[in-house]
């Protein structure tokens, strides 16, 4: 196939390429002796890698268009690994097997230091699960979702280290009230508050921040929606970093208690103990998020997603559903938010940054919306690898991008497409 | 016999454009009627006015439901929907407070209101929930008509499995009315054109509608899906009582079916009768041949 049309072809490209890299590849300021140096070996690299490549990139199209050809047309093409999964029982159960060895054993066998990792990045499943609520079967495209997980975390630190104006105000109402009703009944809302009680408030309170959001971008759609719930997760933040007497500012918020789990742990007996409550928590998530998918509310949400115009025409009301999507995504934010309060004890501003929300918009996109399988396979990966990839660390951003980029080439439906449920008695009543 | 539909003196301007203009149309309880009118007549504008989707510039439209007492939907005249916040005020008050804030205490239904009060429809350019399967599809006809929340979504207790239960019986029934039931479990953009306009009909169905609405129901179908939707047309009006208004460009189809028509052009309404009646109506002619047909 190397025809003169394909080698000009790829000679154009390795061409374009180098014009590209060249300011970043071959010219390199030597500050020391303020001179530049030409690294024009440079160029012949990216030239023949770039040459060779796009023979490869071109044949990979090729490829595919045939592939999809030879698809007959009306069957989906679904996952293969979820075919394989659903064909085989045993593959099922026993791959499911060693899915819940791996967990139980993880803490004990590999250690405290990959466990908190490990706790992370369940965080980020949790983080996930509930934007791709949001994201994947609402359809609203939300940047501003670290704000909740935001709201999550200081609600626990503020509650739980009495600090601040709300620290100083809870110790006046405990006050007041003791001297109202004549008792010390109510010193109990001055003390640290406990973190079983504070976690379903925390998602209370960012599910109804999720509401007040909600309200304003009501009436937006698309990018309009996404610019406003940027700035929302802005602003947030910017409260955070400036009201001093609330947050404590840039410096943050330390020594958060670890939840009392019934024996007494230092900080370093306590991090199994939170790695089996995650785990906890995200079983409790998908469940949750598995139950809303199969609904009548996360049929609504789907029919949002798909036709804004024809869902109100059949009668949903597009106000309220909205306003449920916006507050159950951001409650699993919120409890998220509480959880990295325990697991790092300190809390700053800085942890709360867009970064955050366009990874976890990565990990629902990358994962494949609306896909539950995928969005915890997408969590996982996007929030492992950056951690044993550390020699890379200054590449992050770029393997990030470039990973993105090739995702939406090549699979933009994400990583395992969302396969629609089918509902069983309609197969009884068929036979 | 009150009217189920009573459109008086619609009216609804785009900028400067008049799509419908001073438009009277009424419907009788079991009356299969059309609409007709060339191109650009306004008739797919007199559907987004009467379901909720824009709001008209004058006129009134008021339905009564079998059941209910008459209502007007629109916010154009006194003694319509009273602004939630406000409901709490007797009438009289409201009435007097009208003249000065209209638009606080007044507010048109929403089309999901209006759905919910009896009146579903189809849309000319098609507009199914692609990524949803067929049976999803029906199903989100039935949410109005039904209440689980987000806690009996996750608990799934006795109640809302049965509520399910029905749900995907009552859509799978429709399912097999519109003759769509063996393609349930596939994508709604997986179908074939005909198909997708009959889940359209099913998915409204699905609302328990007193009156269905349908545009261009006919568009793009061959001879034989054409003449299977008569026979659903007339099987939706005997056997569920349910009135239809339907916009249709195939003449055939219309004379067949409807036993009054009311034909616009340029958003005014130039006719109406019986099929016969309109068949020979000079101005109707005139209308859909264009003003050369006398010096022809
Ligand atoms: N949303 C809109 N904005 C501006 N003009 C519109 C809008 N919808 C319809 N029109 C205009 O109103 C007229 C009637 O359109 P329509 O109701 O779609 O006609 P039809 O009888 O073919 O269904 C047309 O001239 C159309 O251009
Ligand atoms: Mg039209």
């Amino acid at each position: 196939m190397l025809t003169f049309e394909e080698i000009k072809k790829s000679f154009l490209v390795s061409l374009w390429f180098i014009f590209l890299t060249f300011p970043i590849m071959v010219i390199r300021v030597n500050s020391n002796e303020n001179t530049i140096d030409w690294r024009w070996e440079n160029i012949a690299i990216v030239g023949i890698a770039s040459f060779v490549l796009s023979f490869f990139w071109r044949d990979f199209f090729r490829r595919k268009k045939l592939g999809q050809k030879k698809l007959s047309k009306d069957k989906q093409k679904s996952s293969a690994l979820i075919e394989l999964l659903n064909s085989k029982k045993e593959i099922k159960y026993g791959l499911l097997g060693a899915i819940i060895t791996f967990a139980i054993a993880y803490p004990f066998v590999l250690g405290p230091y990959q466990t908190n990792i490990m706790i992370s990045a369940l965080i980020f499943v949790v983080l996930g699960l509930g934007l791709n609520i949001v994201v994947g079967l609402a359809g609203l495209l939300d940047l501003g979702y670290v704000a909740f997980y935001a709201v999550g975390a200081y609600t626990y630190a503020i509650l739980n280290t009495q600090s601040g104006i709300i620290g100083h105000g809870l110790l006046q109402l405990s006050l007041y009230l003791n001297d109202l009703f004549g008792t010390t009944f109510f010193e109990i809302i001055a003390q640290p508050w406990s973190f079983w009680i504070v976690l379903p408030l925390a998602m209370l309170i960012a599910g109804i921040c999720g509401l007040i959001l909600g309200f304003p971008v009501l009436r937006l759609r698309g990018d309009y929606l996404a610019i406003v719930t940027l700035g929302f997760g802005e602003i947030i933040r910017l409260v955070l970093e400036n009201w001093n007497e609330l947050s404590n500012g840039p410096s943050g918020i330390a020594k958060i208690a670890k939840p009392n789990f019934g024996v007494s742990l230092n900080s370093i007996e306590s991090i199994p103990f939170i790695y089996f409550l995650m785990i906890f928590l995200v079983l409790f998530t998908i469940f949750v998020v598995n139950r809303l998918q199969i609904s009548r509310i996360g049929r609504a949400w789907m029919a949002l997603r798909e036709d804004e115009i024809a869902c109100q025409a059949m009668g949903i009301d597009t106000t309220k559903t909205k306003l449920t999507a916006f507050a159950m995504g951001a409650s699993w934010a919120g409890m998220c938010g509480v959880m990295i309060a325990v697991k790092t004890s300190f809390i700053n501003p800085a942890s709360f940054t867009f970064m955050e929300s366009a990874i976890i918009l990565s990990i629902v996109v990358l994962g494949g919306m609306g896909s539950v399988i995928g969005v915890i396979i997408g969590a996982l990966i996007l929030s492992l690898l950056p951690e044993y990839l550390r020699a890379f660390d200054d590449y992050r951003m770029l393997v990030f991008g470039a990973t993105m980029v090739i995702m939406m080439i090549f699979r933009p439906q994400g990583i395992i497409s969302n396969v629609r449920s089918t509902y069983k008695i309609i197969r009884k009543q068929k036979i | 016999m009150k009217p189920i539909l009573d459109v008086k003196n619609l009216t609804k301007d785009f900028g400067g454009l008049r799509a419908i203009d001073s438009l009277d149309i009424k419907i009788f309880r079991g009356e299969i009627v059309a609409l007709i009118g060339p191109n650009g007549a306004g008739k797919t504008t007199f559907f987004n006015c009467i379901t909720g989707i824009y709001k008209p510039t004058n006129g009134e439209v008021a339905i009564t439901h079998p059941k209910r007492d008459t209502e007007i939907i629109n916010d154009l005249v006194p003694n319509v929907v009273v602004n939630p916040l406000f409901r709490f005020l007797p009438e009289s008050v409201l009435k007097s407070l009208k003249k000065y804030f209209p638009q606080l205490l007044f507010r048109s239904l929403k089309p999901n209101e209006i759905t919910e009060r009896g009146m579903a429809r189809t849309f000319q350019n098609i507009r199914l929930f692609k990524n949803m399967t067929v049976l999803e599809n029906v199903m989100i006809g039935r949410h109005c008509r039904t209440n689980a929340g987000i806690p009996g979504a996750v608990i799934r207790g006795p109640g809302t499995r049965k509520e399910e239960k029905e749900v995907i019986e009552e859509c799978y029934r429709l399912l097999k009315k519109t003759g769509l039931d063996h393609l349930s479990d596939e994508l709604a953009k997986n179908l074939p054109y005909g198909d997708q306009r009959r889940l359209e009909i099913a998915r409204a169905l699905a609302t328990e509608p007193f009156l269905l609405l349908l545009d261009e129901p006919a568009a793009g179908m061959n001879p034989q899906e054409t003449k299977d939707l008569v026979d659903l047309i007339y099987k939706i009006r005997d056997e569920d009582q349910i009135s239809i208004l339907l916009i249709e460009h195939d003449m055939k189809l219309v004379m067949e079916l409807s036993e009054r028509i009311y034909v616009v052009d340029y958003g005014k309404g130039i006719a109406t009768g019986t099929p016969e009646e309109i068949r020979d109506n000079p101005v109707v002619i005139k209308a859909y041949l264009g003003e050369d047909i006398e010096d022809a």
